[in-house]
């Protein structure tokens, strides 16, 4: 096990900047998670970390020695693929058993790692099967047994679930969680789902274009977006946004509007100045005959809660509560935002305190 | 109901049609191997003969060089076809997985040579061999299949490489394999489809060869079959029997690998067009 | 650093072998072949070697037989080219439409493309030979021939011999190239189409040729060219002749290098033949670049 740091790291294709100056220190044994969209780097600084991509500029270090010249097979770091890519033509014994077999241990070491490890992801009986006589799940797991096998400092994980179906993925996310709660190994894990990287991380890196937003636990993500771009992407459903300014007055913010929304503390903010109010649809209060009053455009029943879609603030308000609302569509009823739990952003996205 | 009854008919006599042209010259090919000397110039044109023999095929394998000039092709065809498959795959192998400056130039290279009329350099080539005592050799016939065959062999490994995901070569190299012991171990065993059509295709092409074998080999030490085949057209114009026998026997090999490895040829080139 | 390096020069590794052979056995000759043109150079006079400006251009300018050779060589060329698409892709379809014992079928009929192409040459020279082959006397039969005779040496038809054996050597190649680039029309275009009312012919035209023309295109220029430089049949089946009247510029390179062992003049005349290879290089170029403004 071991501790991973990241330094200046910046990584351009050609004249293209891919990765702008990222910085990491993840300590030994913690379950990291980079999430983001799509192009945003994360899969690619975790490649630089594997070792299979170059480094432009910038280091890294793996266990406080730095790894940037040396071949991803001397980094002693294992990788779970997307696509599991386990070797075709061998077994599940063979392709668990491929990294010992390349470093000529002894036979009955490797039998009794692989074995272990076996037992650990439930794969005893599948050692005799090659992949195509394997399903989604069980390939899952095997490409982790390889990993597991190889006892490295680190794990890297790929967008590991991103090619199962929504049941399995629920399963197999409370599989790795439990695996690294017995394991305790450090881990780094790449995913755009911000489920996964709610329920998984010790921390979260919240990444966008080649820059980090925000480093923290998942809740501090949630309770705390540093920027628009971190409190739009963490939390389902998304959280509702309303462009508008800050009065000082008495602290309230003014929406396109006119309406006021009393923000019931002052803010470091200019009087004036344009802002965003930001509130998630599960804080919002609806009903109770208190607030101002908002027409119900959609309503979507999700079994254990609902979703209104709403109209206030000039805007479209999604409300999120656990009752069975049997609001109408064309209705009006009555909302209330709680003033602890509004956000406030200035013009460049980031977290006015 | 009638009109699709006549759209089958019409299909399967069309088939028939091709069936009949592709075939029938092979046909009259082996009519002819098994005609009897005498009987030849009075039944050139029934189909079958009234008395079908060997004996033509036995003379040709024990009165004649051929067996000879059979086994130098085999020699000539197999090495070129294993040579080609080799550096073609280490190429081809390049071209797939890297994204290099040289690239396009080599691409490029490879494409004109594949356009440009090889007849051109059968002079220089004698030039240049000659000195080096490689002509009137198979060594030297090897050298200069080897050096043709390539390009093409190159773009049809490199379609089969395609195929494959990259992401098995990363995690064997994660696993502790170099790249070059990834690509042996991994790679390699996963493309043997693609093995088995260069080979196949190689060993054909080299086995048609005709002009530079002509050119560069004069002796019948040497001689590959295309060669002897057509010294023997030249001296023994009059004993169509025993040449068609040798036709015969010279088809046997090339068809053989072709009925073999026809269904990966249609894969490979499907595979390179579906990828565009 | 050391590492940096390695890293880049990787992929050269995998490919120098392949590489080195081919420049050494295909750009280096050229390079030399090239230079003959302008040198006298016939390998049954020791003495020659020497320089002698474009005096072989000269003579080429004035040799009859070039001009014809040249002729031929297009004529040569786009006759079998339209024979073999044509036969091509008429065979592509049929083997599109799945019926019993196709798979068998499918191999017997490209079967002609592994004879090799000096044996197809013999094989139909003796077809064409009144002496052993069928063909003059079925000719003669439906009144096309006045007596069986070999049109090998017939001078004003010879050249139809070596096509026809080359169309029958060639029908497969196009016909499976075309095969799998058929097989890659989604079907439910067609079902769609026959849905909005389209007839066979309709859909031929208005889903397959769109589809196929990539293929189509680039398939038969790059044919082309490989045909033009195709002596192997000619060689085989009539030397040339008879007197020279089948010559390609191929036909006529080789003759002049391998039987008059006039390596110098041989050299002119590939000259020649490389230059019209690139005008016809840049043709396809200048054409795709005007079809993609228009696009």
């Amino acid at each position: 096990m071991a501790s991973i740091d990241v330094t200046a790291i910046r990584k351009n294709y050609g004249s293209i900047a891919v990765l702008h100056g990222v910085d990491l220190a993840i300590r030994d044994g913690e379950f990291v998670v980079l999430v983001g969209p799509s192009g945003c780097g994360k899969s690619t600084l975790l490649r630089m970390i594997a070792g299979l991509e170059e480094i432009t500029a910038g280091e890294i270090q793996i266990g406080g020695m730095r790894v940037n010249d040396l071949e991803p097979k001397d980094r002693d770091i294992a990788m779970v693929f997307q696509s599991y890519a386990l070797y075709p033509h061998m077994t599940v014994a063979g392709n668990m058993s491929y990294s010992l077999r390349l470093r000529r241990a002894a036979k009955e070491l490797i039998a009794g790692k692989v074995a272990s490890a076996a037992a650990t992801l439930g794969l005893e009986n599948l050692l005799e099967r090659r992949p195509r006589a394997l399903s989604g799940g069980q390939r899952q797991r095997v490409a982790m047994g390889r990993a597991i096998v190889r006892a490295p400092k680190a794990f890297l994980f790929d967008e590991p679930l991103s090619n199962l179906d929504a049941r399995l993925r629920e399963t197999m996310r409370g599989e790795i969680k439990r695996l690294h709660q017995s394991l305790g190994a450090t881990s780094i894990y790449v995913t755009h789902d911000q489920i996964e990287a709610m329920t998984l991380a010790d921390r979260i890196v919240a990444m966008n274009a080649g820059l980090v937003q925000q480093v923290g636990s998942p809740l501090d993500l949630y309770d705390r977006p540093a920027n628009l771009f971190v409190a739009g992407f963490i939390g389902s459903p998304a959280m509702n946004m309303f462009g508008g300014t800050y009065r000082a007055a008495d602290s309230a913010f003014v929406a396109h509007d006119n309406t006021a929304i009393p923000l019931g503390r002052a803010y470091q903010c200019a009087d004036g100045a344009p802002v965003t109010l930001g509130i998630r649809p599960e804080h919002v209060v609806v009903g109770g005959g208190q607030g101002a009053a908002a027409p119900v455009d959609l309503v979507e029943p999700t079994g254990f809660g609902t979703i209104l879609h709403l109209r206030a603030l000039g805007a479209d308000l999604k409300a999120f509560t656990l009752e069975r609302k049997t609001a109408q569509v064309g209705e009006t009823t009555h909302v209330t935002l709680p003033p602890e739990r509004l956000h406030l952003f200035d013009q460049s996205g980031a977290r006015i305190a | 109901m009638r009109e699709r009854l006549l759209g089958t008919i019409a299909h399967r006599l069309a088939i028939l049609v091709y069936m009949a042209f592709a075939l029938f010259p092979l046909f009259w090919l082996l009519k002819v191997s098994v005609t009897p000397p005498d009987l030849l110039y009075s039944e050139g044109v029934p189909m079958w003969p009234s008395r079908a023999t060997l004996d033509n095929f036995s003379f040709v394998l024990q009165h004649t060089d051929f067996p000879k000039y059979f086994r130098n092709s085999v020699i000539v065809s197999g090495s070129t076809a294993i040579i080609v498959t080799l550096l073609a795959s280490l190429a081809g192998y390049a071209l797939s997985r890297f994204q290099f400056r040289g690239k396009p130039w080599i691409i490029v290279l490879m494409l004109l040579t594949q356009m440009f009329p090889l007849v051109m350099l059968v002079a220089p080539i004698f030039k240049m061999l000659s000195p080096l005592g490689l002509t009137n050799s198979l060594t030297g016939l090897v050298v200069v299949y080897v050096a043709f065959n390539v390009p093409f062999a190159t773009f049809l490994m490199q379609s089969f490489f395609d195929g494959i995901p990259k992401d098995l070569e990363e995690a064997a190299m994660i696993d502790g394999a170099t790249r070059f012991r990834a690509f042996r171990q991994i790679i390699l065993p996963l493309t043997l489809p693609g093995i088995a059509a260069t080979l196949g295709f190689v060993f054909t092409a080299a086995w048609s060869e005709l002009l530079f074998a002509l050119m560069l080999i004069s002796g019948a030490a040497s001689s590959t079959f295309p060669v002897g085949l057509l010294s023997f057209v030249s001296k023994f114009a009059v004993d169509f029997g025993q040449m068609m026998a040798a036709g015969v026997l010279a088809l046997i090999p090339a068809c053989l690998f072709f009925l073999l490895i026809q269904r990966y040829l249609v894969q490979g080139l499907t595979a390179g067009a579906v990828k565009g | 650093m050391l590492r940096r390096f390695a890293i880049a020069s990787e992929p050269y590794l995998y490919s120098a072998p392949a590489l080195i052979l081919i420049v050494v056995v295909m750009l280096a000759p050229l390079a030399l072949g090239l230079s003959y043109a302008f040198r006298d150079v016939k390998l049954l006079n020791p003495f020659s070697g020497g320089f002698v400006g474009l005096d072989h251009f000269r003579e080429l300018i004035d040799d009859r037989t070039f001009a014809r050779a040249l002729k031929n060589t297009f004529f040569w060329a786009g006759a079998s080219v339209v024979l073999q698409f044509g036969f091509g892709l008429i065979l592509a379809l049929l083997l599109n439409r799945p019926f019993a014992g196709r798979s068998l079928v499918q191999a017997l009929v490209f079967l002609p493309w592994a004879v090799p192409s000096f044996l197809s040459g013999l094989n139909w020279a003796w077809m064409f030979n009144p002496v052993v082959g069928p063909i003059p006397h079925w000719l003669a039969a439906i009144g096309l021939m006045d007596t069986p005779a070999n049109i090998l040496s017939d001078p004003h038809n010879a050249m139809w011999g070596p096509i026809i054996a080359n169309v029958w050597w060639g029908i497969p190649f196009f016909a499976i190239t075309l095969l799998a680039a058929l097989q890659a029309i989604p079907r439910d275009l067609y079902e769609a189409a026959s849905i909005d009312g389209a007839n066979a012919v309709q859909r031929f035209k208005s889903i397959t040729l769109p589809f196929l023309a990539p293929t189509i295109a680039i398939t038969i220029l790059l044919r082309t060219v490989w045909i033009a430089n195709f002596a192997d049949l000619i060689v085989v089946m009539t030397n040339g002749g008879p007197a020279d009247r089948t010559q390609i510029v191929a036909s006529y390179i080789f003759t002049q290098a391998f039987r008059r062992l006039d390596f110098g003049y041989a050299s002119a005349i590939a000259v020649v033949l490389l230059l019209l290879l690139m005008a016809y290089a840049l043709l396809i170029v200048l054409l795709r670049q005007s079809l993609l403004k228009r696009a």
